[in-house]
Order: C-alpha cells, then sequence, then structure tokens
C-alpha cells in the first residue's frame, strides 16, 4: 500500500501537509475577519496587507536589530495590533453610522497604501526569512517526512483559533464582547466601555494577521504581495463559512486548504480555483453560507 | 433640464475637438476608462450593489475581442462585439451566483469570482498569460475605414463613449432605472411593493458587465493588447476609486473621476509605488470627508443655493 489512485503516499501526504499549513493560515485570518466583523460590521480588506507587515517586522527585527524569531513571534503582532488601534481610532471610527461599504472601501485604501510602501522600499521579488535553527529537519513517520516547522505551524494556529474561540464563547470578557455586537447601546448602559472594547477587538484581529505573517515569514517569501494574494482566497472562504460562527470559520479554512491540496494531486490545473469553485457550489445550495445565519 | 443639455453639448462639442489639441492616444485611454466607470456606476451609484470585481468583464472582453481582430480575423466592429457578448455572458453567470447575497457579501463575492477568471486567464492557451495578447490589429471599421489613423480610431472610440453614455443616461431615467433606484433605497420595500428584486438586480448587473466588457472591447482594439492588468482585482479597485471620486450616483462623476485617475497615471508613472500609495490615500480621503465624490459635491452645492 504506497499508492492511493495512483498517487504515491509519500506525495499525497506532502501535498495534504502543505494543504494544512495553507488551511491554517486561512483560518487564522478568516477568524480575525470574522472577529472584527462581528464587532465592528467592517469587512477588513487590510486584513491581508497586515498580514504582510507581520511577516515584513519580523524581517525587518531579524535583520536590522538580530531579534531572533521567538521574540519576532510577540513583538510583530504587538506592533500589528498598534497599528490597528491607529488605524481604529483615527478612521474606522467615523465609519459607524454608515454603509458597511464605506468601511471595505477605507481599508481597501489603507491595504493599497501600506502595500505600496512596501513595493517601493523592498521591490516585489520576495526576500527570505531563514528558518529558526530548532525547526530545521524533518520528523520521519514512517509513512511521510514532516518538516519540524509545518508540524510548528500547525500545532501553533490550531492552538491560537481554539484559544480565541474559548475566550469569546466561554468567558465573561467573551460575553461582554458578544453582548456588545448584538446591542451596544444596552452593554453601554451597563457601564461597559464599548468604544475601548471596539478599538481592542479590532486590535486583536489584526495581531491575529500580523502573529500569521510572522509565521509565514520562513516557509513563503517575505513579499509585498503575499496580502493581497490570500486575502481574495480568505474571503471566498469567508463567504463559504458564513461569517456568523467563529468556529466555522475555522472548521471551513482549515478544510479549504486540505481540499487545496488534495486537487493539486489528483488535478493540479484547478488548484488555484477550486476555492472559488466550491464558493459558487456553496452559493448555489445555501446560500447564507455553510455556518452562516444571515436573514 | 435646458441647462443640462447645453452642458452635455458643450462636452460632446469638447470632444470632437480634443484630438485636436491633445494626444488621441490619451483620450481614447481616457474615453474607454469613462465608459467603464459609468457601467460601473450604473451598479453602485443606481442600484447600490458594490461590485469589486468588475475588472472580469473589461479583462476577459479585451481578451475576446483582441483574439477575435488577431487569430480569427474578424474586423474591428465584430471583434468588439465579440468580446462585448463575452462579457454579457459572464455577467449572467456571475450575476446569477452574486445576487443570492446582499450588501458587503455581494462585494465579497465579485471579487472572489473575478479571482477565478483572472487564474482562468493565467492557465487559458489564448491569453499568452505574463505575455498578454500583442499587436491586435486594429483594421478597418466593416472592412471599409482604415483605423490605423489614430483619429479616426479617436472617433470610433468616441462613438462608442457616446453610445454606451446614452444608453446608460437612458436606462436611469426610465422606469426600470427607477425601481432600481428603490431598490437601493429601500430593498425590502420594493420588495413588498411586489417588484422581482433579484431578477431587476440581475438584468442591472449583466447591463453593467456588457458596457464594461464594451469599454474593455474597445481599448484592446484601440491599443492593441490585451493582458493581466486588465483582469486584476487591481484594475477592479481603480475602477471603484473613479466612481467614489467623481461621486457614485451622479451621471458625469465617473468621466471625471476617470479622467482624474487616467491624467495621474499617466504624469506620475516615473514614480513607480508611489502611484498606488496616492490611489490608496485618495481612497481614504474620499471615504471620510469626501463621500459625495467632486460632482456630486458640486451637486450639492448648488441645490442648497437655489
Amino acid at each position: 500500500m504506497s499508492e492511493i489512485f495512483g498517487v504515491p503516499i509519500q506525495a499525497l501526504m506532502g501535498q495534504l501537509m502543505l494543504g494544512l499549513v495553507n488551511g491554517c493560515f486561512y483560518a487564522m485570518l478568516s477568524l480575525g475577519l470574522a472577529v472584527i466583523f462581528g464587532m465592528l460590521n467592517i469587512v477588513n480588506f487590510a486584513h491581508g496587507a497586515l498580514y504582510m507587515v507581520g511577516a515584513f517586522f519580523a524581517w525587518m527585527l531579524l535583520n536590522y536589530a538580530g531579534v531572533n524569531y521567538w521574540f519576532a513571534l510577540l513583538l510583530a503582532p504587538i506592533g500589528v495590533a498598534a497599528i490597528g488601534i491607529v488605524i481604529e481610532k483615527t478612521m474606522l471610527r467615523w465609519l459607524h453610522q454608515l454603509d458597511h461599504l464605506y468601511g471595505l472601501l477605507l481599508t481597501f485604501g489603507l491595504a493599497l497604501v501600506l502595500e505600496g510602501i512596501f513595493r517601493e522600499f523592498y521591490g516585489s521579488s520576495g526576500l527570505p526569512y531563514e528558518l529558526p535553527a530548532l525547526f530545521r529537519g524533518v520528523f520521519d513517520l514512517g509513512f511521510m517526512m514532516l518538516p519540524k516547522y509545518r508540524a510548528w505551524v500547525v500545532v501553533v494556529s490550531i492552538v491560537v483559533c481554539l484559544f480565541t474561540w474559548y475566550v469569546i464563547e466561554k468567558t465573561r470578557l467573551g460575553a461582554y464582547l458578544r453582548a456588545g455586537t448584538e446591542n451596544p447601546n444596552m452593554v453601554k448602559a451597563f457601564g461597559i466601555n464599548v468604544p475601548l472594547m471596539v478599538t481592542l477587538t479590532y486590535a486583536f484581529g489584526v495581531g491575529l494577521a500580523g502573529l500569521a505573517g510572522v509565521m509565514a515569514a520562513p516557509i513563503y517569501q517575505v513579499s509585498p504581495l503575499m496580502g493581497s494574494n490570500i486575502i481574495i482566497v480568505v474571503f471566498a472562504v469567508v463567504v463559504i463559512g458564513g461569517m456568523g460562527s467563529i468556529l466555522g470559520s475555522i472548521l471551513t479554512g482549515l478544510a479549504l486548504g486540505l481540499i487545496e491540496g488534495l486537487t493539486k494531486v489528483f488535478y493540479a490545473e484547478i488548484s488555484s480555483t477550486v476555492v472559488f469553485i466550491i464558493m459558487a457550489i456553496v452559493l448555489l445550495v445555501r446560500p447564507a453560507g455553510l455556518f452562516g445565519r444571515e436573514k | 433640464m435646458k441647462k443640462s443639455s447645453l452642458l452635455y453639448g458643450a462636452l460632446l462639442l469638447a470632444l470632437l475637438v480634443a484630438p485636436f489639441v491633445g494626444y488621441p492616444m490619451f483620450l481614447m485611454k481616457l474615453l474607454c476608462f469613462a465608459l467603464f466607470a459609468c457601467a460601473f456606476n450604473l451598479l453602485i451609484g443606481y442600484t447600490g450593489l458594490l461590485s469589486f470585481g468588475h475588472a472580469m468583464f473589461f479583462g476577459f472582453a479585451a481578451y475576446v475581442s483582441g483574439h477575435a481582430a488577431k487569430v480569427w480575423g474578424l474586423t474591428p466592429e465584430l471583434a468588439i462585439l465579440a468580446g462585448t457578448l463575452s462579457a454579457t455572458g459572464i455577467g449572467i453567470v456571475t450575476g446569477w451566483l452574486a445576487v443570492r447575497r446582499q450588501g458587503i457579501y455581494f462585494a465579497m463575492v465579485t471579487l472572489a469570482l473575478a479571482q477565478m477568471i483572472y487564474f482562468i486567464c493565467v492557465q487559458a492557451p489564448f491569453t499568452y498569460a505574463e505575455d498578454g495578447i500583442q499587436s491586435i490589429p486594429r483594421g478597418s471599421l466593416f472592412g471599409l475605414l482604415d483605423l490605423h489613423n489614430d483619429r479616426v480610431m479617436y472617433y470610433v472610440v468616441l462613438a462608442l463613449f457616446v453610445g454606451g453614455f446614452a444608453l446608460i443616461y437612458r436606462i436611469i431615467h426610465s422606469p426600470f432605472g427607477q425601481v432600481l433606484k428603490s431598490i437601493r433605497e429601500n430593498e425590502p420595500r420594493a420588495l413588498s411593493l411586489g417588484y422581482n428584486v433579484d431578477r431587476y438586480k440581475l438584468l442591472a448587473y449583466v447591463l453593467s458587465a456588457t458596457l464594461a466588457g464594451l469599454a474593455g472591447a474597445t481599448k484592446a482594439i484601440a491599443f492593441g493588447i490585451a493582458t493581466l492588468t486588465d483582469v486584476s482585482w487591481q484594475m477592479s479597485g481603480e475602477v471603484v476609486l473613479m466612481t467614489l471620486l467623481g461621486g457614485m450616483g451622479t451621471i458625469l462623476g465617473p468621466v471625471l473621476g476617470a479622467g482624474i485617475i487616467v491624467a495621474m497615471q499617466n504624469y506620475l508613472s516615473g514614480l513607480g509605488s508611489w502611484v498606488t500609495i496616492i490611489m490608496g490615500l485618495t481612497f481614504v480621503v474620499c471615504v471620510l470627508m469626501f463621500r459625495r465624490g467632486i460632482v456630486g459635491e458640486i451637486e450639492h452645492r448648488l441645490l442648497k443655493k437655489l
């Protein structure tokens, strides 16, 4: 049994692993989008750009300041979250009363600005980020070789996703957040600082994108275009899963990564479009999305 | 009413003499993008649907008309027709999918579908991937009128622009256009009045797609090139910006917005990525303090005075 449908198990497992890693990034990004959308009613187009900024922060910390991966894992998301606080406080705050579309347009503009700045100073060819020494090499699982760093990415992102789910669904803080989503005025009347909560939610959401960026840096090239390449796929993931459910967006992200990996093995021609094809099918069968609660 | 027809007359006159004053190539580019933005405005400004994927019509139609003119050897009017109809086809299929979702989801669905068309264009053999279709022949209109002269080509582009613009004007001022506006203002109410909202939305979407396709097909013939840029998400963003800057829901706004953006790209092309940064900042400024756009702001001030 070293082949399945004529595909060697090693190759199949390798592609599935790649797909799972991609799925982890989809899950983290769509989770952040869902958290932000729940609280601010804004689809954050700048999410991909801030993911890219997270990766660049890690690269800059390493190459300009000699700060290693472990500290970057902490510092870069904080830096991205700080940018998020500035964005929310100076711009998004003024859009609360308006049509949701303006939030999308504003954050699209921000995405262009961020991408343009990094392209101007670092070019668009992509910079390598060296793998930390601890993660070089592979685990030999017998039926496949598992690169250590990929295993680390999968474990960390699943832990982060589940932690976020736990905080929002099971803790008192999460209860405030969910109540603020349902009826901000009522929550304000109970003496809770809703504007602060909104700011911190946005900061947390984009911080997640920054963290995903740091983790992506050693796998993909650190490039100004990495954000826009992934964000459109993540949008499709969000349409498939529906933004109503935290767990839903995590599961959809992981599942679509795996499906993408599988199509690379069995029918590579459609591997870049398979997510969009699934989106079209979901729109036909279940327009509100798999986990959606839209009217 | 009289004043506005005077304004349109003056504009038309200006466009008729323009190629004797300015560069025909630049003017043709401007007209193509102006038509593209007007088509987009039909959807966002008059139906309230934000499509973030209009490049798929513009770019794909450019490829089809380029292929028809170069490989099939069709005359330019047939090539443009083929491109335009291909955009109609894509519009029917994607619109049928997209109108199932509202508001913000509609924007994301159209963006994703456009990205799918983009990847199809990257892989399909007839688009020549990174190179694009190059040196598309302009040919002779109806086999009679040689288009290799830039001024002759310009007047053909102008005629197509005026035709498209007049059609949009007619749609907006028709009973159908009034229903579209009522959907923009209050969709549940339009629905409760018995209008089949989804069908109206789909028709508006397909019309908008067709006209965007006409713009793209014309551009491919006039400039002899169809590339991945025309079908990328950046192009979808550009047309949003043109319309937003000029004024969503105003008739002349998109034309002005397209003029400003095309001129800016032309004069700042030496600045590299700064063009992207400036465009992004324009988005931010427009959304934060200038949501009516230039023409919308002028109309608003004039109405206040009256």
